[in-house]
């Protein structure tokens, strides 16, 4: 049995890689089909799209990598860019260290009420986004707005949160809100699947709730955290509903370019810019594409 | 077989998009070397024939009204059926035309547009210019002003619906209590506006955070001209002509001195502001009396209408601020075009005036604007005023000559980001309407225009 089979091995193989090009794409030709209606195929035609421009006077023609050259060298572009590379490195610290401490606080086992807890921070993950931004904008109104209530009943002036110094700040305040509830169920159903033994070892070996936390609870929940942070910083690259819906109440604020997405639906649906609303998706899908390639290369470095 | 026939499905295309490509050629050098044609193509019996043969026929548009018009017109043609539908409104609404017309297919028969949005699909050569069933005839029926928005680079490619001319909306009680005298000039207006504010800091003359039909009227109104297009393809930009730098002139102290509620219109703080009298004024074309007395409803006699101020006592001088019509789109048959055609003109130009005067249309007929009925009616919502004959003046005094640009939609789009940065101190009014004016500058040419200042 083994002889025939050693002597016969390379044919077989060769048999089977023959066999298998053919089997296999047949198995998985469901899914490629949907794959490539699905993904490959609004992908390649965005890429096509950003090759050509139409003109209102001129009609369509082939700019090769014209548009990439125009936005990569437009300050429009990159302001926006930086914006909401701004707005990651504040906000996304921020909602994560919250997400994670209301998480930690809850597999405590030391709250009072901890159902209630768990539901009123999960709550706002519940509103949809454009519901919370338009409930957010009003209060943020400073003449008849909770803002503007506020000034009047204490007789003072608080900060405008939709002038342009603050907007951005107001903007990942409701990000903060919406999100953390979503996170910090992630990390804590990945806290709740730490085996029970290791604790236990802890607590015998005299240690406290703080070396708990730094010794077995942060390093169990590193991936669920990884994965958060990913999708967090994806999330803040895409930033468009919030600041679309508070351009109502702040026209002036925030620009018809505030975020990348914002600009690319602009070039799109005010200025029928199709080709260069096309780059621009390009262009930040990739860098996003970037950003969370690093990001999962740092967290995969620590782990090893 | 599945190659023959993928190869025929995309030859087919590519016939398809070829065909569509040597329209738009074809259409751009029609364009060109257009000479007015001395009897129309078609004649009011092919017109006829088509209405009594009938058609099923699309029609969008936000407008509430106008089915009032679509009833009357399928009441006397049984064979026509016209279904409305609202696919949006104002840039959604454009939004969905672009993309039909771009698509090649899927446009309705008839569509409103804003004589503001007009050109920007007249040069795309997307709509049917009415020429052809000699509307050229029925001019005399409209105001100037309004017939000079719908010709575009000597074709017509609507009929006046409506007119828009400003009027200054007010508050009486609150000038009333305050002992402020109604301005009557913009000078007058600036000393109200700081009269009314030192009398209460809550109370403000208008709300403003930069709007860009508002601002382009008031340039309109004060004589500028910023936008012109000659030919097809040459358009000529100056946001700091003489009417222009009257509007900043005037406006740059009311922002400077805090003197307007940073309220943008249409939100929540807006209407309370209009409902609670914090808001005195507004400045807007007669349509706002529709507004006002359904946004505002316990404000109804409270507000009166006054003739919009002028910067020379005793001026003429009035501009529209918004106002439209409905066009007829290239994509549909001949036949229903015929049938589009009939309705536009039953409704604009017809008995259909009449209805749609009855649904609160503000009409741009002249026989009408000068009817006694029309302008002897009460208004009660402004306490019983006369308030159609402060805007058929208004009507009458509309300077001549205002062109919006063929790429007015993205223009307004991209206010807010410019002008609009003179409203939280960034920059000055004047200096905003530069950048505005840059912006411009580089679409203009990214599309393919020749732009001149």
């Amino acid at each position: 049995m083994t002889t025939v089979s050693r002597i016969s091995r390379p044919l077989r193989t060769a048999a089977r890689r023959a066999k298998r090009s053919w089997i296999g794409w047949a198995f998985v030709a469901p899914f490629m089909a949907a794959f490539a209606v699905v993904i490959v195929a609004p992908l390649a035609y965005t890429v096509y799209l950003s090759l050509f421009r139409q003109k209102m006077i001129g009609g369509n023609a082939f700019v090769g990598v014209e548009n990439y050259t125009q936005q990569l060298t437009n300050p429009v572009f990159w302001d926006a860019l930086l914006r909401v590379s701004l707005y990651m490195l504040v906000q996304v610290p921020i909602m994560v260290a919250i997400a994670l401490a209301a998480a930690l606080a809850l597999d405590s086992a030391r709250l009072y009420a901890a159902r209630l807890f768990r539901l009123a921070i999960f709550l706002p993950y519940a509103v949809p986004g454009v519901v919370a931004a338009l409930m957010w904008g009003y209060m943020y109104g400073t003449h008849f707005g909770l803002i503007g209530n506020l000034d009047d009943f204490f007789g003072i002036t608080l900060p405008d949160p939709l002038s342009s110094n603050l907007v951005l700040a107001s903007i990942g305040n409701i990000m903060v809100w919406l999100t953390i509830g979503y996170n910090m169920l992630v990390f804590y159903s990945a806290l709740k699947v730490v085996p029970g033994e290791l604790y236990e070892a802890a607590e015998i070996d005299g240690a406290g709730a703080f070396r708990v936390i730094r010794a077995i609870k942060l390093p169990a929940i590193r991936p669920a955290l990884g994965v958060a942070i990913v999708f967090a910083v994806i999330g803040a690259f895409q930033l468009f509903n919030e600041p679309n819906i508070l351009k109502v109440l702040a026209p002036n604020a925030i620009s018809s370019h505030f975020t990348p997405n914002m600009y690319a639906y602009n070039l799109s649906f005010a200025g029928q810019q199709y080709n260069m609303s096309a780059t621009v998706a390009i262009l930040m899908g990739l860098i996003t594409v970037v950003v969370a390639y690093i990001i999962q290369r740092v967290a995969a470095r620590k782990e090893a | 077989m599945s190659s023959t026939s993928r190869w025929r499905r995309s030859l087919k295309k590519t016939t398809v998009i070829g065909a569509v490509g040597l329209a738009v050629i074809a259409g751009l050098t029609g364009c060109a070397g257009a000479t007015p044609a001395a009897a129309p193509e078609t004649s009011a019996a092919d017109m006829k024939a088509a209405v009594d043969k009938g058609a099923d026929l699309t029609l969008w548009t936000w407008s509430t009204n106008v089915q009032n018009a679509v009833d009357a017109f399928e009441k006397l043609h049984p064979k026509v059926k016209i279904e409305i539908v609202n696919v949006g409104t104002g840039a959604a609404h454009y939004t969905k035309l672009e993309n039909a017309i771009k698509a090649g297919s899927g446009a309705p028969d008839l569509a409103t547009i804003e004589y503001s949005a007009l050109p920007q699909f007249a040069l795309k050569d997307a709509l049917v210019d009415l020429n052809k069933f000699g509307f050229d005839k029925l001019e005399k029926q409209f105001t100037a002003s309004t017939w000079n928005n719908v010709n575009v680079n000597g074709g017509l490619y609507e009929l006046p619906h409506n007119a828009a001319p400003m009027a200054l909306f007010y508050n009486k009680t609150v000038f009333d209590k305050y002992g402020v005298d109604v301005p009557t000039t913009w000078d007058e207006y600036a000393d109200a506006a700081a009269k009314l504010h030192a009398a209460n800091p809550d109370t403000y003359i208008a709300a403003d955070t930069g709007d860009a039909g508002t601002t382009t009227s008031m340039i309109w109104a004060a004589g500028g001209h910023p936008f012109s297009t000659t030919g097809d393809s040459t358009v000529k930009i100056d946001l700091a002509d003489k009417g222009t730098k009257k509007v900043a002139d005037l406006w740059t102290p009311l922002i400077n001195d805090k003197l307007l509620l940073p309220a943008a219109g249409w939100s929540t703080e807006w209407y309370q502001g209009l409902a609670n009298g914090n808001i005195a004024t507004l400045t807007a074309g007669a349509w706002m009396a529709g507004t006002l007395a359904s946004g505002v409803p316990t404000g109804a006699g409270q507000w009166r209408v006054a003739p919009l101020p002028t910067y020379e006592k005793g001026e003429k001088a009035s501009a529209e601020n918004g106002g439209g019509g409905y066009a007829v789109l290239k994509q549909s048959s001949t036949q229903k075009q015929l049938v589009a055609a009939a309705f536009i003109k039953f409704m604009d130009a017809g008995d259909g005036v009449q209805v749609m005067m009855k649904a609160g249309q503000f009409p741009s007929t002249v026989a009408d604007l000068d009817s006694d009925a029309f302008l002897s009616a009460k208004n009660d919502f402004f306490g019983g005023q006369e308030v159609n004959k402060v805007f058929a003046q208004s009507a009458k005094d509309v300077l001549p000559g205002w062109q919006y640009l063929p790429y007015q939609a993205y223009a307004n789009s991209v206010f807010g980001d410019t002008v609009g940065q003179a409203y939280n101190g960034s920059t000055t009014l004047s200096a905003g309407l530069l950048d505005w004016q840059s912006a411009l500058e580089d679409y203009g040419t990214q599309q393919g225009f020749t732009v001149t200042k």
